[in-house]
């Protein structure tokens, strides 16, 4: 078995699964229950002054029969009164000294900040997050993302804070702005100690066609909110990854989005992040999820000769680069195997209507067919079938077939096959030395 | 841990079992992925209730869908060491499919079983597995027992007691393992060469297994309780009972479980050419079990005859469906009342409805009489019953007998039920044994 503890700017953590701070961690008595489920640390619910929140909150994105595929909430910074919330981390930390506690915190004045530092640490939290990203509510009042929006604001706030706090500091980062990177520096110009993101993304969820109101519908009217769950993980991986290969950002970072089992958390490892947040998946299905992510990650990196979790972090970095970069020497072709495919010919019209009409049926060509590898340029009448297709195929099998000279690797028809395995796309290979646009600018070819 | 690996003579191929197709086949990756994603991972599931062996079901099957293909085995194996041949062989719809929720959604419940083949049928590969060690073994203890048969019950039994350091010794009377599960599951659920392999896999880690060596005859119980530490007993049940009604004695009467595990284990059967019709006696599930294979067969003719009516039958409704299919036909109320025969030869049973008394021949060539199976009565000690109907009888929770050092499981307590019931009276025995010893099992 692997070693799974962390070391995040200092905190400490037995694994990298924390909770994000949320509903899940509302309180002290879900907090312990969490980790008892075998969760390594908690971002408590945020901190702040009192609030008051609205009824309902929550609305979600079902996709195919799942449910929950995006979820989006309008609530706001906890509301039980400041003081339980600090008895109650005090008893957590006392209970349970190996695990990361971390207080998430929002407020305006530097003498709140000062305050409410000074109270989280005497309640034990092993470090700060500070929430920069909320993008409903607290964001009216010049709070949450209003902060994360403002890099100057932001990097002067996390300044204020670094000069009382005497434990790590994370800043947690909007996804609300159009270069992460920006918010990103800005955290670790003001002394941030690591980063946390992304926080959710402003939304609407829905509009409910009955009564014609946005959804979650509060009375007769909603408000936006913020985006989170299994939808937005690609989002959340691109920034992290963005923000782990900046030679800018030196500082750890904890993934947070959409994360849901242990396959998301090592992607995201792989990707530059330390430890990784959920809650969207603990809000659907409970603590309990973590004994599997905590398997599955073990026995990945077993699989893989890993050692530690941290021999994981980054580890997908080197194959993350500007599209400037990439080869454009290097091909690759579908391939459908006959004996899986099931005729669906999802395929061919995937790639008659919304690619290149590279893919044919033994009805003849598709009616794009234009006889010369051109991309289009000529009209064409003949196509000939592939060995493959020739040997296994059939008129009645409904096996469409894949125009090798005109294929362009773009992948959609392999993504849309319902069948595992059935289309692959197969390297071409080529005596050709790897070119990138780059290259070519550089050689003024371009 | 290296343990030299029992061996036993590997099974001839030209075996009837061969003929049957699976009933179930296995999920391919696409399927059972699909399958897991549809479970809805419910919180304190019924089907985890509905499992005799309280199997975490929503568990192992969102690790399915996550891709942690060897912990969801792992969630299996812990509460049923007998993961691969109950994923084929339990009665799932009266059991955890029956439970599933999906059922009053008006949908297609969860494949349980067959997700659960899915996560353990690596197993069968286990040799050339060399990550499917799922538990580790701790250091020996200095324990030692004894387990009578290789059954199920005995073989979970003894996988238990290895994994927390006990020595454990099975005797087994026949030259293989598996009891029932080789010699008695309709082939079309199980097949022997995955039995055995089953039996390999829960062997490895240590469990040393003596064949051809029958307790009572070889050598006596009282010897064990004396040798060992403690006594597992899970011997089953015993020949097939007769009717005892004339002409019964003779060629073309079979017991039910012999006529099973000659189909599937002896290379010598064959079902000849003019047998065409057989009459069934029995309405339990090794009756069902038996006509259903004979049928499979090829036999234009297959009659079960039962006493009362389908409604009492104890065999299991969507059993007699799948049996039906095959061409079986299910005739009630008729009381056996003599074989006919011909210079020798079966020509006709004779049976007695109980509704009019009026008796009536049908015509077949072979009787098959599958009415339960009587009690080995040979395992007594001191403190050691059976009840009125010769089933051991033991503590419910320790599957203690009488004797404070003997323990059974399986069909010599309960009369005869599944595999899952088996595994965990074995399971349940070793965790009282281990608690006997003031061992906390980890597994438990």
């Amino acid at each position: 078995m692997a070693d799974l503890s962390i070391e995040m700017c200092g905190i400490k953590s037995p694994n990298p699964f924390w909770l994000g701070s949320g509903p899940p961690t509302n309180s002290g008595e879900q907090v312990m229950r969490a980790f008892d489920a075998g969760w390594g640390g908690a971002v408590w619910k945020t901190l702040g002054e009192p609030i008051v929140n609205v009824s309902s909150r929550l609305g979600a994105i079902d996709y195919a029969g799942a449910r929950m595929m995006g979820l989006n909430n309008i609530e706001l910074i906890t509301d039980r009164p400041l003081e339980t919330n600090l008895k109650e981390m005090y008893a957590v930390k006392k209970a349970y000294p190996h695990h990361a506690l971390i207080a998430s915190l929002m407020v305006e004045t530097k003498e709140q900040w000062r305050d409410i530092i000074k109270r989280s640490e005497d309640a034990g939290a092993d470090g700060l997050e500070l929430n920069f990203g909320c993008p409903h509510g607290m964001c009216e009042r010049g709070m949450g993302s209003a902060v994360g929006q403002e890099p100057r604001v932001l990097a002067e706030i996390t300044s204020w804070v670094k000069e009382y706090a005497q434990v790590p500091v994370l800043v947690k980062l909007t996804p609300n702005v159009g270069d992460i990177l920006v918010p990103g520096k800005a955290a670790v110009e003001g002394g941030a100690d690591g980063l946390s993101l992304i926080n959710t993304i402003k939304s609407i969820i829905g509009v409910n066609l009955d009564t014609l109101i946005p959804m979650p519908t509060v009375g007769s009217q909603s408000s936006q909110g913020g985006y989170c769950g299994p939808a937005v993980k690609p989002i959340a991986l691109h920034m992290v990854g963005a923000l782990a290969r900046d030679p800018g950002v030196t500082i750890p970072i904890s993934a947070i989005g959409g994360i849901s089992d242990w396959r998301d958390a090592a992607e995201f490892l792989a990707l530059g992040a330390t430890s990784v947040q959920v809650c969207t998946a603990v809000m659907h299905e409970g603590y309990r999820i973590v004994e599997d992510m905590i398997e599955g990650l073990n026995y990945y990196l077993d699989a893989g000769g890993l050692a530690s979790v941290t021999d994981l972090v980054g580890k997908a970095l080197p194959g993350f680069t500007e599209w400037g970069e990439l080869d454009l020497n290097y091909n690759v072709i579908a391939k459908i195997d006959s004996e899986t495919c099931i005729g669906c010919q999802l395929c061919y019209v995937a790639c008659l209507d919304g690619a290149h009409q590279c893919i044919h049926t033994d009805q003849g060509p598709c009616s794009a067919y234009h006889g010369e590898p051109d991309h289009g340029a000529h009209p064409r009448d003949v196509v000939q079938p592939p060995i493959w297709h020739q040997n296994g195929g059939g008129a009645d099998t409904h096996v469409p077939f894949v125009d090798e000279q005109e294929c362009i690797g773009c992948n959609l028809c392999k993504l849309v096959c319902p069948v595992p395995g059935c289309i692959t796309m197969e390297e071409v290979p080529t005596s050709a030395g790897k070119e990138s646009w780059n290259d070519r600018l550089a050689k003024g070819l371009a | 841990m290296s343990v030299e690996q029992p061996a036993w003579k590997a099974l001839p191929d030209d075996r009837a079992e061969f003929q049957f197709a699976d009933a179930k086949p296995a999920f391919s990756d696409a399927e059972a992925v699909i399958e897991a994603n549809r479970c809805l991972y419910c919180y304190d599931a019924p089907c985890i209730k509905a499992c005799p062996a309280g199997i975490d079901i929503p568990a192992f099957i969102k690790k399915i869908a996550t891709g942690n293909i060897r912990g969801s085995a792992k969630t299996i194996f812990k509460s049923n060491m007998l993961g691969v041949s109950t994923a084929r062989v339990c009665p799932v719809d009266v059991l955890c499919v029956g439970a599933c929720v999906l059922n009053d959604l008006n949908e297609q419940p969860i494949r349980i079983g067959r997700l659960q083949r899915y996560a353990t049928d690596e197993t069968l590969e286990a040799e050339s597995r060399a990550d499917w060690d799922l538990f580790t073994p701790k250091a020996a203890i200095g324990k030692r027992v004894a387990l009578v048969g290789a059954g199920p019950a005995a073989l979970a039994c003894a996988a238990h007691l290895v994994l927390e350091g006990v020595t454990a010794v099975i005797y087994e009377k026949d030259d293989r393992p598996g009891g029932l599960n080789l010699t008695g599951v309709a082939p079309y659920k199980l097949q022997s060469e995955a039995a055995l392999a089953e039996a390999k896999w829960l062997l490895r880690n240590g469990v040393q297994l003596k064949t051809g060596v029958q307790v009572g005859r070889d050598i006596e119980l009282d010897q064990l309780i004396k040798q060992y530490d403690a006594v597992f007993i899970g011997v089953g049940l015993g020949a097939d009972k007769a009717l005892g009604i004339p002409g019964e004695d003779g060629p073309g009467v079979w017991g039910g479980s012999g006529l099973i595990r000659k189909i599937k284990n002896d290379p010598a059967f064959e079902l000849p050419d003019d047998v065409q019709a057989i009459v069934v006696i029995g309405g339990g599930n090794t009756a069902i079990d038996i006509a259903r294979e004979l049928a499979m067969l090829g036999v234009p003719d297959v009659k079960m005859l039962y006493r009362r009516t389908v409604g009492e039958m104890p065999g299991y409704g969507h059993e007699l469906q799948g049996a039906r299919k095959y061409g079986v036909r299910l005739l009630e109320r008729l009381t056996p009342t003599a074989v006919i025969r011909d210079g020798g030869r079966v020509t006709a049973f004779r049976a007695t409805s109980t509704a009019s008394g009026v008796a009536t021949d049908y015509p077949c060539d072979w009787v098959v009489v599958a009415i339960g199976q009587e009690k080995h009565a040979v395992h007594l000690a001191d403190g050691i019953e059976v009840d009125e109907k010769g089933r051991m009888v033991v503590d419910p929770q320790t599957r203690r007998t009488g004797h404070s050092k003997v323990y059974a499981g399986g069909d010599c307590i309960n009369g005869g039920q599944e595999v899952v019931n088996a595994a965990t009276d074995g399971r349940e025995a070793a965790f009282a044994m281990l608690r006997s010893w003031d061992i906390a099992p980890e597994l438990a």
